[in-house]
């Protein structure tokens, strides 16, 4: 087995229109900023994929990743906690225009979704929201004297992720708080593409230091030297 | 009394620095801590000596420290606010799913939090004071639920002399019946019973100025402690 890819273009060519796709990463900690790009470059070449949903907890800053992904006009929907940032134009100008849905999920609730999706639960209930204009309409229950809420579990065709070491067979681990909502998104995609830093053999990553067992991962391609949304803002680098 | 005459005693209130330092001195040490992004971070520079608090961010660490020089970030290593931190010795990273298990799971001790508003009954507006533009939850409604104690910092009142602590709150809710204790820049308050008890106030107010610019009745059950803090 060998779950290697020999690009990122190669990697996000499976990702078709209307597609729910995760991507992981906190800002830009752990963003998988290289298959983000690819994806748009295919999409500026090809006019595909559109109509996505993208799962993310932000939704873009600046003028690159996933704020240039809305900018170019391939998200239909953001789901996400918290759509702002140091410049959030992107998605406020469409989102203000009319021009882009958003379902607004609160950090934890949406990462206990996304876990939920990738163990086979379907519905769990939480106090987070209890009481809120984001529990509107949702299921309420009591447990031992306290209102919880209903959440559904939240899973997507893809997922494209960051890590830090990957081997042939798709065991990750992480660059420190890089790893956020990536193990969770590994799991709760259909498919699941990963860039890391370096690509070693199986064998290559001792067992105990796994954070993400390859069983969740399809594919991984190599990317050296990542590049760091903060350092890309601050440099005023656009990628549309 | 109108509003344009209240009198919200501006000319004696704390300043920021000193609400935060009188919260960080209810921190036991070895506490596990979680500050939301703003003014409750500036809790963690007033640690009384001998003790050490163990802080949590919301995207994945435990025992995180203070802002790296310039220059040396590693943007992979930021807390919540996005701002690049460095670790403490003992620290942890850990996946989202984990780190709000710490936060919903009754594993935090104190969570502070910022406050729109906060009602007798315990109920926080600290996300969104209208339906316009894009509103932004991220964790806040996460964070007021399974922290044993779950403390507020604020102002007394608002910029334009509105009270803050009030009967009901009229902005959309983060959490009902969450918030434990308050720290204004007047008074030191904890909610019991669905009702608000002054612990602490400051020494040259009086009980009635310190009702006169609260929105809810002020109840007491013991001695009210002066509110005393030192010049920062």
């Amino acid at each position: 087995m060998d779950k290697t890819l020999a690009s990122v273009a190669e990697a996000v060519s499976a990702i078709h229109d209307g597609a729910t796709l995760m991507i992981g990463g906190f800002g830009g900690s752990g963003a998988p900023i290289e298959l983000i790009h690819a994806l748009i470059d295919r999409f500026l070449a090809t006019g595909s994929p559109k109509n996505l949903t993208v799962i993310n907890n932000n939704a873009g800053n600046g003028r690159i990743g996933i704020a240039a992904m809305i900018d170019a006009g391939m998200v239909k929907k953001m789901v996400c906690s918290f759509p702002r940032s140091s410049d959030p134009r992107a998605f406020t100008d469409k989102y203000l225009a009319g021009e882009i849905e958003l379902e607004l999920v609160p950090q934890g609730t949406l990462a206990e979704r996304i876990r939920a999706g990738g163990a086979g639960i379907p519905a769990f209930y939480t106090p987070t929201g209890y009481g809120t204009e984001l529990a509107e309409g949702k299921v309420i229950a009591e447990f031992e004297g306290r209102a919880y809420v209903q959440e559904r579990w939240l899973k997507a065709d893809f997922a494209i992720v960051k890590g830090q070491l990957g081997d042939t067979y798709g065991n990750l681990t992480y660059n420190k708080a890089g790893r956020n909502f990536n193990p969770l998104m590994c799991m709760a995609a259909a498919t699941t593409i990963a860039q890391v830093s370096k690509i070693v053999p199986a064998g290559g990553i001792d067992p105990e230091q796994v954070v993400t067992p390859g069983i969740f991962v399809n594919g991984v391609v190599e990317v050296e030297n990542p590049q760091q949304e903060e350092v890309l803002i601050r440099a005023g680098v656009a990628h549309v | 009394m109108t509003d344009t005459t209240l009198n919200t005693r501006e000319d004696i209130k704390l300043s920021n620095a000193q609400i935060a330092w009188r919260a960080a001195q209810d921190i036991e040490d070895g506490a596990y801590v979680n500050l939301g992004i703003g003014f409750p971070e500036m809790v963690a520079r007033f640690q009384p000596p001998g003790r050490q608090a163990i802080f949590h961010t919301e995207n994945g660490i435990l025992n995180f420290g203070e802002a790296p020089p310039a220059g040396e970030e590693d943007w992979d290593l930021i807390n919540a606010g996005k701002k690049a931190v460095t670790l403490k010795p003992g620290a942890a990273f850990f996946h989202h799913a984990d780190s709000f298990a710490m936060v919903r799971g009754g594993h935090l001790d104190v969570a502070i939090l910022g406050a729109y508003q906060v009602a007798e009954n315990g109920d926080l507006a600290n996300w969104r004071v209208g339906s316009k533009g894009v509103p932004a939850v991220g964790g806040a409604m996460d964070l007021v639920h399974g922290a044993k104690q779950v403390f507020v910092i604020t102002e007394h009142v608002t910029k334009d002399g509105k009270p803050k602590l009030v009967e009901k709150c009229t902005f959309p809710l983060t959490g009902v019946g969450c918030i434990t204790r308050v720290y204004t820049s007047h008074a030191v308050i904890d909610i019991r019973d669905r009702r608000f008890v002054v612990r602490e106030k400051l020494a040259a107010m009086s009980l009635e100025e310190l009702q006169a610019m609260t929105g809810a009745p002020l109840h007491t059950d013991g001695p009210v402690a002066d509110l005393t803090v030192p010049a920062l």
